[in-house]
């Protein structure tokens, strides 16, 4: 649950703690897709694209339930469209 | 289809404004070498290979390119962001700024349009693929010349991330090159 006493830039600082656990782990994700395009049976990398995987769902859900959806096609829970006013990449 | 995802690939920051830096970095961006001669080459080679393996992985590489690219674009916003008049024509980026302001555009950094000349699709797998391996190592020859001419950490570190990727890349190729080479060879009799 947001609290709301909480200032601007410790609310950016959160965004940016949380945005590089999925970057960390959507890394992890695209680095063994790769692996697997060129080596679609290999067992240990079949396993860790699952991990990775299974991690990455949960805390781009975390992140996108509290700073808007990443993506298009990414769920509005409140009542306002947060894609278009959460901060662009560049001006983050 | 492709899908925008709000985010960088990996983090993009800088410690100071540096305009003669900014201009540098754009040749990885409408350079020769850069991310969009490497990510059209492989959205397009795609569709004449024979193997499904090197189908996926020309298409991941060559989207994973177009978040380079939104990578270096950052990059050069960052670093030029605040540049004085002075700074701009002391950078040579009085003729830039006269035509783009400070957006990016895709030209090299001596203001060198972008042009599909710089891509090859060839039809012919093997070709193409090796001239994707070679346009891996262009690439991360250019990365290791932009980080020789910055002092900047932040600036380093996002350089060094986008090099290794090409090192990832080339040798993804190399097994994808690998494997329609044993593909064609199992065909060919005589």
């Amino acid at each position: 649950m947001v609290s709301y006493n909480r200032t601007a830039q410790e609310a950016l600082r959160q965004q940016h703690e949380m945005l590089l656990e999925v970057q960390k782990l959507q890394f992890a994700a695209l680095d063994t897709a790769l692996y697997l395009d060129t080596h679609p049976n290999d067992p240990v990398a079949l396993y860790r694209h699952k991990m990775y995987t299974d991690r990455l769902k949960t805390v781009k859900e975390a992140y996108e339930m509290q700073f808007g959806p990443m993506t298009i096609f990414g769920q509005e829970v409140g009542d306002y469209w947060r894609y278009v006013n959460s901060p662009w990449p560049w001006e983050m | 289809m492709f899908m925008y995802e709000k985010k960088l690939q990996y983090p993009v920051r800088v410690t100071k404004k540096d305009v003669r830096m900014a201009k540098a970095v754009l040749n990885q961006y409408g350079g020769p070498d850069g991310e969009l001669s490497a990510s059209m080459n492989y959205l397009t080679q795609r569709f004449s290979m024979p193997l499904n393996e090197t189908k996926a992985i020309l298409t991941d590489i060559g989207t994973e390119e177009l978040g380079h690219m939104e990578m270096v674009a950052t990059l050069f916003k960052k670093l030029i962001k605040g540049a004085t008049k002075e700074e701009l024509i002391a950078a040579g980026m009085g003729g830039y700024f006269a035509d783009h302001e400070t957006c990016p555009f895709l030209v090299d950094a001596e203001g060198e349009h972008w042009d599909s000349k710089y891509t090859q699709a060839k039809g012919d797998p093997i070709a193409d693929l090796y001239n994707d391996m070679a346009a891996e190592q262009k690439a991360r020859a250019t990365y290791e010349n932009l980080i020789l001419l910055t002092d900047d950490p932040l600036v380093k570190d996002t350089l060094r991330w986008l090099r290794e990727r090409e090192i990832i890349h080339f040798q993804r190729f190399g097994e994808g090159l690998r494997l329609v080479e044993e593909y064609t060879n199992s065909k060919r009799y005589y």
